[in-house]
């Protein structure tokens, strides 16, 4: 018997059972067989046999969706993730779905908001992002801008889309909004919270922001969407629909669900702010250490050679007092080392314990309230546009794209 | 008498039962039901039918897209972020599994090799999700009477609807089996008898919830020219003939509404008319409120969109039910008018307006326009349906057994794999450490032989919840006779009489029982012990001290030496009484001493003092 093949008719005996099926594919050594009834059973392949194959079903025609022309043009790029999908009910694979033909199919209201053009840079899981498509994705944001959109949505796994959000804000001046989008629940369900989060991401795209952010639901009804600054915003929950948060500061805007009408703060950019510039070079030798109580400063070896590194260490911003002579090694080798903190909330100082002040003396740079991504990111950033080690120290300390607050507003 | 063979009525049944597990199916939140005062927050969503790979959305969940509808969901401390819908599933759990491989082996069924969880589309608000995960565990059994079970699946309980569009999320998640044969019975009573035999094998496990609303049947029935209807929620066994007798009539006149229909030529007429100018000035509060009034003519169909095809339903009811679909409050066709309102000047003017003759039928719709056109789309195609007699259908039961539409057949398209729960396998070493628990009718029969209790007691006990504490009880030396009337009728007796019984705990009881078999107190002291617990129950003390408080309090122990000088003073104190009764006395005697020693001491042995000291008298 040739091997089976996904749509194959087999009958499957068992136990003084028979019955007819679809086979769907090979699980764990076991034949996935689909019955009538819809339910998939896993059976032994030497209870199966062929009956036969059918001929294949050429793919349906995807119906061509009409755009509005007289509606803003937005441009959505895809990197990968499940923003839109579409189950196959006899594999049950879910696929992504990137064109903007494809969204509009799943989700036609978008159609109301705007009319699209799609971009697709990658089709990853977010955890498998790289500085380097970080760059390609700025460049092709840069790209959709200059060709005159009046926004761009970007379609993101969530897992790391606040590092990305963070990166493009720094490489990117942008007059229009540009807009990180996700979902939490996979877009297959009817729960999904992809519809809504592309619909209001759709209507931050087309409104009044000015600068970078992350729209996804505020809350886990499906009410409104917050609009959270790109620098600001972290994934705080393994798998609520409001994972994101705005740490340190309120969000920039919400999006009321289902009218989709924006209101933007005081805080939030407008569009035509800034001019389109980009600045896309970046020094990927940094790297983000978590510290531990106990953790070894051999640890540090394995980071020999960076350009950057940024802590995110205990409390106001401290590591063991045994890391400070391997530090100063670092330091004074070149490397940049910025603090942050564990806590994500409040601001590192190390001038009031004796070791922050241990820190300071050998040169590590306090990385203000920034969140421990946003420093590396940053910190890659500015080691890759700016050489002067004393220039470096003193843009880390400067917020350049809204990832410092001056103050600690209680 | 309807002959059933003749009619070609095929019924089947699916029985779905809840598991008395200790968590949920695919979370670790407790099975435990709550009042919805008890709530904790509550939130809303929206669903949406997602588009399968062929670009179809299945046809049952394309009917419940046809309102745009918001769900809010209660919640509790009880409910977790999984049945928010914010978590993804934990693995199946095993305890629920065993449960549903103990049915399939009590049911001779064959357990499949691999089980897969299905999510099953299911958009009308009752999963947050969107979906039901659901699996298929074992196939083909054998019933009792040459019926066969096609499956038994394991799968989520739904959420409670409270009203509307709410929903209360404690009952999400339960386990539940599915149970379904094949349309293997042919009278309405054949399908009444095996959905009591099938539900005695569930009770048999011990293991399944009990109470209104655990169990519930779905049943499938067609008739030779008919089709295959799903009657949704009988919750009441002996509802089940009623409703299956109701159908075949409901089939049968849809088949003669069908025939008649061909033989007149009747036709549907697809234009839908603006009726609206026509009730300007109705005195029809619906019609007078409605932004527009549409109207279909259905050539031919005069008299048999009223004719009753089930009781207090008529054709012009399933078409209504269509056209609720939309949003509208329902239908208004001229075999019922004139009336709520409607003038029969006006139903000449509207019968006038759209040129129907007189063997026509009329149908309005009033509502928004949008609402109203789909509406008047759905008549159309409900009255085109009924040429062909029978749609293929589900729909859900009513008072008294008779159905309403709810919404088409679903079709296997709403399955596919839920990815984030991993198969698995049944191996020979899980299937053959399956134990069979005796059947409740044989455990009955035993309770009967080895006990000596009469058949009905015995039934009563094997059937009743009771049922472990009263094997408990006999184990621990309690006479069966004793246990069985105490924990049926004297718990029940007191119940009715507001005694809150159920707070007193099983081992209470138990331990009662035993006190009892020891001779701390007499047995007639039961109900004044039990209502004694209940009153204090919650109170502190291990059950023994306890029931030890509650005997002290109720019928201290009174001692040999005091029962003799009880009886005696009793007797003296009624000497004239006893001189003239003689032996006679007895039984008067008998209750004034019981009711001084307040059940502290056997009847049998109070009566043996009392005869004594009566024959000392006497003689």
């Amino acid at each position: 018997m040739d091997t089976l093949q996904t749509g194959d008719r087999v009958r499957y005996a068992n136990g003084g059972t028979t019955l007819t099926g679809t086979y769907i594919a090979e699980r764990d050594g076991m034949a996935v067989v689909k019955l009538g009834s819809g339910y998939n059973i896993g059976a032994s392949f030497e209870k199966i046999e062929l009956i036969e194959r059918p001929a294949r079903q050429p793919a349906a025609g995807a119906s061509v969706v009409v755009q509005n022309p007289d509606l803003p043009e937005l441009a959505i790029i895809s990197t990968g993730g499940t923003i839109a999908s579409r189950a196959d009910f006899r594999t049950g694979a879910v696929t992504s779905q990137f064109s903007a033909n494809d969204i509009l199919r799943a989700i036609p209201e978008l159609g109301d908001v705007a009319r699209y053009r799609d971009r697709q840079i990658a089709n990853i899981l977010s955890e498998n992002m790289q500085p380097a498509l970080w760059r390609d994705l700025a460049r092709a944001i840069y790209d959709e801008i200059r060709t005159g959109v009046a926004g761009v949505i970007v379609t993101h796994g969530t897992d790391t889309m606040a590092c990305s959000a963070a990166a493009v804000r720094f490489m990117l001046r942008t007059p229009v909004p540009v807009v990180f989008v996700g979902s939490q629940r996979s877009a297959d369900r009817p729960s999904s919270d992809n519809a809504m989060n592309a619909l209001c991401s759709a209507a931050v795209a087309a409104g009044n922001l000015g600068e970078v952010a992350v729209v996804m639901h505020a809350t886990t009804n499906d009410d409104r969407c917050a609009v959270h600054r790109a620098t600001r915003v972290r994934k705080m929950h393994t798998s609520r629909r409001d994972a994101f948060q705005s740490i340190g500061m309120e969000p920039l805007g919400y999006v009321d669900y289902p009218s989709l009408s924006v209101t933007l703060s005081d805080e939030a950019v407008r569009r035509g702010a800034e001019e389109p510039e980009l600045h896309d070079a970046i020094e990927e030798r940094c790297a983000l250490l978590h510290f531990y109580p106990g953790m070894p400063p051999a640890v540090l070896d394995a980071f020999e050679g960076y350009a950057g590194l940024v802590i995110a260490g205990t409390g106001l911003g401290h590591v063991a007092t045994d890391w400070v002579p391997r530090l100063q090694e670092m330091i004074e080798g070149g490397t940049t080392v910025v603090m942050t903190s564990q806590c994500l909330h409040g601001r590192v100082c190390d001038r009031v314990y004796n070791t922050g002040r241990d820190l300071l003396r050998i040169g590590v740079v306090e990385g203000e309230d920034m969140l421990p991504e946003t420093a590396l990111v940053k910190l890659m950033w500015v080691l890759g546009n700016e050489s002067d080690p004393e220039r470096v120290k003193e843009l880390i300390k400067t917020d350049l794209a809204g990832e410092i607050q001056r103050r600690s507003v209680p | 008498m309807t002959d059933y063979e003749k009619l070609g009525l095929k019924a089947g049944i699916e029985i779905h039962q809840q598991l008395d597990t200790a968590e949920k199916l695919f979370c670790r939140c407790p099975t435990r039901l709550r009042d919805i005062s008890e709530r904790t927050g509550e939130f809303y969503r929206y669903l949406r039918a997602t588009e399968s790979e062929l670009g179809e959305i299945d046809q049952a969940a394309r009917e419940e897209m046809k309102l745009v509808r918001k769900f809010c969901y209660y919640t509790y401390d009880s409910v977790c972020l999984a049945e928010h819908d914010e978590e993804p599933p934990t693995p199946m759990n095993p305890e629920a599994l065993d449960v549903c491989l103990t049915l399939a082996k009590m049911l001779d069924m064959t357990p499949v090799e691999q089980v897969h969880t299905m999510r099953k589309l299911v958009i009308d608000g009752s999963n947050t999700s969107g979906f039901q995960r659901t699996a298929l565990v074992a196939l083909s059994g054998a019933l009792p009477g040459g019926c066969q079970v096609e499956t038994i699946c394991l799968e989520e309980e739904a959420a409670q609807r409270v009203e509307g569009e709410t929903f209360s999320l404690d009952r999400l998640g339960i386990p539940l089996v599915e149970i379904t044969t094949t349309p293997c019975m042919h009278t309405p009573e054949a399908v009444q008898e095996v959905a009591a035999h099938i539900g005695m094998v569930l009770r048999s496990t011990g293991r399944v919830k009990r109470g209104l609303g655990t169990i519930r049947q779905d049943i499938n029935v067609s008739i030779a020219d008919g089709a295959r209807v799903e009657i949704k929620g009988v919750q009441e066994l002996a509802l089940i003939a009623e409703v299956v007798r109701r159908e075949v009539e409901r089939q049968v006149a849809l088949i003669a509404i069908a025939d008649e229909l061909r033989e007149r030529d009747a036709r549907v007429d697809h234009t839908v008319i603006d009726a609206t100018a026509l009730f300007a000035d109705t005195k029809s509060a619906i019609l007078k409120k409605a932004k527009v009034v549409l109207a279909v003519r259905l050539s031919g169909f005069a008299g048999l969109v009223g004719r009753e095809i089930q009781p207090g339903r008529r054709l012009g009811s399933e078409m209504s039910d269509y056209a609720k679909k939309c949003g509208v409050g329902g239908i208004f066709h001229t075999d019922e008018l004139p009336a709520y309102g409607v003038t029969a000047d006006e139903v000449a003017r509207l019968r006038e307006f759209v040129s129907a003759a007189e063997e026509d039928c009329v149908v309005i719709v009033a509502a928004s326009r949008e609402r109203a056109g789909c509406a008047a789309e759905q008549v159309i195609l409900r009255a085109e349906m009924a040429f062909s007699g029978v749609p293929e259908e589900t729909r859900k039961m009513l008072e008294e057994g008779s159905s309403a539409y709810m919404r088409p057949l679903p079709g296997a398209a709403r399955m596919y794999p839920e990815t984030d729960v991993f198969p698995v396998v049944i191996d020979e070493e899980l299937w053959g450490g399956i134990e069979i628990p005796e059947l409740l009718t044989d455990r009955a029969a035993r309770f009967v032989r080895e006990f000596g209790l009469d058949e009905a007691l015995a039934r009563q006990v094997a059937f009743s919840e009771r049922l472990a504490l009263f094997e408990e009880a006999v184990a621990a030396g309690v006479r069966p006779t004793l246990a069985a009337r105490t924990l049926l009728a004297t718990c029940r007796e007191l119940a009715r009489d507001g005694v809150d019984i159920d707070r007193v705990s099983e081992e209470e009881i138990l331990t009662l029982l035993s006190a009892i078999e020891a001779g701390k107190a007499a047995k007639e002291a039961i109900p004044d012990l039990l209502t004694e617990l209940a009153r204090t129950a919650g109170g502190a003390g291990t059950p023994r001290e306890r029931v030890d408080a509650a005997i002290g309090k109720m019928a201290p122990a009174v001692s040999g030496a005091d029962v003799e000088a009880i009886v005696r003073r009793i007797v003296t104190e009624r000497e004239a009484f006893a001189r003239e009764k003689g032996m006679g006395a007895l039984g008067p005697l008998m209750g004034v001493v019981m009711q001084e020693l307040r059940g502290s001491v056997d009847g049998k042995v109070v009566s043996e003092a009392l005869r004594r000291e009566l024959k000392q008298l006497l003689s």
